[in-house]
């Protein structure tokens, strides 16, 4: 039996161009606005010269870490190896698109984790939403960035945000489930109202299971970062990408060792930062 | 007594599932929880609770495991809402209250203390006290020095920006105390408040729950799995089973007079020494014999009643002024003079003193004990065998299922043989590991038999003795 092909990729094709006639004044103001977002924060990065950033990044990460020396030295040592290998611009880029898809993948994901610990029906809608994110590979969500915000970082900041969000959510949900459920007595019992009883119990309570979120969803951004280059993200990521299609393994090598030195910076300081 | 009402539920009903309506319609057909269940997999939480809490009272909510007292206790506060019924607090129904009313009432009349302490982690001794307090917008400073005070009150002086992780598992439970205690609320509820610290803390920590109701008189609604504690802690106890109330009562009574089988069985482990007062045990202090009367009368007297001694008391209000010896009033009536001098002194006992301390008074004693209220009044008299007969009551209740197990009729046996007859306590601890009472019950009997053995041994003297001085009397 024959069974003429489905017009799938027409259809997609049309929903796509029809979008962009409709709210394509809507997706340009997003872009622009998260460009700024993004550049502002480079340029936050960069206002401080390499030696006086890496001095007052130790210093945080010493006292972070409740005095550990370790962390503090590793963080100069991995910094200074950067800037070494004449990589700092690209890293505060990349640094800058990691930490704004980061925060905004927090922004989201946290409010929406606690949403959806507080109401089964959300959870029921979200569960099997945020399995499709996490099982489907990361190259798919560029295709819609790519279409809706065309080339740059934008896109491949969208594209991070909804791979790094999943963790985000599901391990705010999971946190505040988990609130044993005495303690939510306790706060009902003083005469606690729905926000005091967030705002001073679950979210507390939670917190560690949260910071491991916000530790994961940051470590997804960065692991985004090389796939994201493809639709034109700049930064480290770019650099790798360009030493694979040059063949030029140095090149390539050095920029993912500066990725790697920033994620596990980047781990540990998060780890230190969440309460146990 | 006329005693205000602090709380008043009436007919309370709780049901856990998707139809409630239809499980009441069937519980008022009389299907039972466990047919319920089967038939429609709901549960029965609670069915048609009704009972009153007086001003200032300890408020007992026993039975096993189970049998719905943490669901009774939370619908109090409506931590769980009732299905049916109402509670009335001051007279004022909580069952409807919407969300805004209940919030107030939680925040200023009750209290609560939980089983597994339930502190927050991420806060200090300080901060968890201060906790409802703090929610209420009540200022910085004011909360603190309110904190301070409730801190003081259970014995925390000291730990105040301690962190709940330092902390053992007694002072956790004081921090739990002190942060119901500081919103000085009418009522304290406590889900088995005692129930996760070890024997020796416990039972410090129930000493002290005592002191700190005598001296700030809170109505206490305490729930409890265990039986000693429900006695010790409760001016009067409910006990529970598959969601009903089966009795209320003081301890006494539900010792003495248990309402069904279940009450009983669950009794029949208990230490009654720690229980059963000098009132519960006392005789009717019959003869006596006033301070006016003359010899003659007080040698007649206990001619009659085939007695070697008797107590003199002195107006219509029996007040106590010793007791007289057989011989002494024989003298007196020989030598015609008032008996008066030779009246001797005696210890005596308050009427609401417990056996156990009453025991070690009378092995001394060589006299029944006089029980003598706090305006010198002679209430009743104590003798030995009375005390033996409430202690070893245990027994006569009937148990079917130990019988059936056998190990009744070896219990019985022990009453029966008199050079066993010591082993009172021992009896009782056999039955301990019978009841549903917790093990630890046992150990406290066991610890205390050897006092108990020397008691009764040297009753068994008295009494012989006291029998060769009755043919005396009937000599003379
Ligand atoms: N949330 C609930 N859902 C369903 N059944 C419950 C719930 N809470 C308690 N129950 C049932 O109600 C009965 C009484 O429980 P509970 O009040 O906790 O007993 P207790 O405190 O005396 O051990 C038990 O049969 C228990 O299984
Ligand atoms: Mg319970």
């Amino acid at each position: 039996m024959l069974i003429p092909k489905l017009p799938i990729g027409d259809t997609v094709e049309f929903a796509v161009d029809w979008t962009e006639d409709h709210f394509g004044v809507v997706l340009d103001l997003i872009s622009d606005q998260l460009d700024f977002l993004i550049s502002a924060l480079k340029d936050a990065l960069l206002f401080l010269p390499p030696e006086i950033f890496i001095l007052a990044l130790s210093i945080f990460a010493y006292f972070a870490g409740k005095r550990n020396v370790k962390l503090a030295l590793g963080t100069a040592f991995g910094f200074l190896l950067i800037q070494n290998m004449g990589l700092w611009a690209l890293s505060m880029e990349t640094l800058a698109l990691v930490l704004s898809s980061a925060m905004l993948a927090l922004i989201i994901g946290i409010p929406v984790g606690i949403l959806s610990a507080k109401s089964e029906l959300l959870n029921h809608i979200i569960r099997p939403v945020l399995d499709l994110m996490q099982t489907m590979p990361s190259f798919v969500y560029l295709i819609p960035a790519l279409i809706f915000f065309g080339l740059g970082n934008v896109p491949g900041m969208i594209a991070t945000v909804v791979f790094a969000m999943p963790p985000a959510i599901r391990l705010t949900d999971l946190g505040v489930r988990q609130v044993p459920k005495e303690l939510v007595e306790v706060a009902d019992a003083f005469g606690s109202t729905g926000w005091q009883k967030l705002v001073k119990v679950e979210l507390p309570v939670a917190l560690p299971t949260i910071m491991a979120g916000v530790n994961q969803c940051i470590m997804l951004a960065l692991s985004m970062v090389v796939i994201a280059a493809m639709i034109g993200a700049r930064g480290l990521g770019y650099q790798v990408l360009f030493g694979i299609q040059r063949v030029d393994i140095g090149l390539g090598f050095e920029a993912g060792l500066a990725i790697v030195i920033i994620a596990v910076v980047l781990d540990r300081l998060t780890q230190h930062l969440s309460p146990r | 007594m006329d005693r205000k009402v602090k709380l008043e539920i009436r007919n309370i009903s709780k049901i856990f599932g998707k139809n409630p309506q239809k499980v009441i319609s069937l519980l008022n057909k009389g299907y039972s929880k466990h047919e319920i269940f089967e038939k429609t997999k709901q549960t029965v939480g609670l069915n048609n609770v009704s009972f009153e809490v007086y001003e200032g009272e300890t408020f007992v909510i026993m039975g096993l495991s189970g049998s719905g007292k943490s669901t009774l206790l939370r619908c109090i506060n409506r931590l769980i809402d009732p299905t049916a019924g109402s509670i009335l607090l001051d007279g004022q129904d909580i069952a409807p209250m919407d969300a805004e009313a209940l919030r107030k009432i939680r925040r200023s009349k009750l209290g609560m203390v939980f089983q597994n302490f339930a502190l927050l982690p991420h806060r200090t001794v300080l901060e968890n006290v201060a906790y409802g307090l703090e929610i209420q917008g009540v200022p910085k400073e004011e909360r603190y020095a309110k904190a301070e005070v409730s801190i003081e009150t259970v014995g925390l002086k000291g730990h105040e920006q301690s962190k709940i992780t330092q902390l053992s598992g007694g002072m956790k439970q004081r921090v739990g105390l002190a942060r119901a205690l500081a919103n000085d609320p009418d009522i304290l509820l406590m889900d088995e408040a005692f129930s996760a610290l070890d024997p020796l803390i416990r039972s410090e920590m129930q000493d002290e729950l005592l002191s700190l109701e005598d001296a700030m008189q809170k109505t206490i609604i305490f729930v409890s799995h265990d039986l000693d504690e429900a006695l010790k802690l409760g001016d009067r106890i409910a006990l529970m089973k598959d969601g009903e109330v089966v009795q209320i009562g003081t301890p006494e009574e539900i010792l003495t007079n248990p309402a069904d089988s279940y009450v009983s069985k669950f009794v029949a482990g208990v230490d009654r020494s720690k229980v059963l007062t000098a009132e519960a045990v006392m005789w009717r202090p019959e003869p006596l014999v006033a301070v006016s009367s003359g010899p003659r009368v007080a040698v007649q007297l206990m001619k009659e009643h085939g007695i070697s001694s008797i107590f003199v008391v002195e107006g219509k209000n029996r007040v106590l002024k010793g007791i007289l010896m057989i011989d002494d009033a024989v003298q007196a009536l020989k030598s015609k003079k008032s008996f008066e001098p030779m009246i001797r002194e005696v210890p005596s006992v308050p009427p609401e003193m417990p056996l156990n301390e009453i025991i070690p008074l009378i092995a001394d004693s060589e006299y029944p004990l006089p029980v003598v209220n706090e305006n010198g009044k002679l209430k009743g008299i104590i003798v030995r065998g009375t005390v033996l007969g409430a202690l070893a009551m245990s027994e006569d209740i009937p148990d079917p299922e130990a019988e059936a197990a056998g190990t009744e009729v070896k219990s019985t046996a022990e009453v029966e043989s008199p050079e066993r007859i010591s082993g009172g306590s021992t009896l009782e601890s056999g039955n301990a590991s019978e009841s549903p009472v917790s093990g630890e019950a046992e150990g406290k009997l066991k610890g205390k038999a050897p006092p108990d053995i020397e008691v009764n041994k040297d009753l068994e003297n008295k009494e012989t003795g006291s029998l060769d001085k009755d043919l005396e009397v009937n000599a003379c």
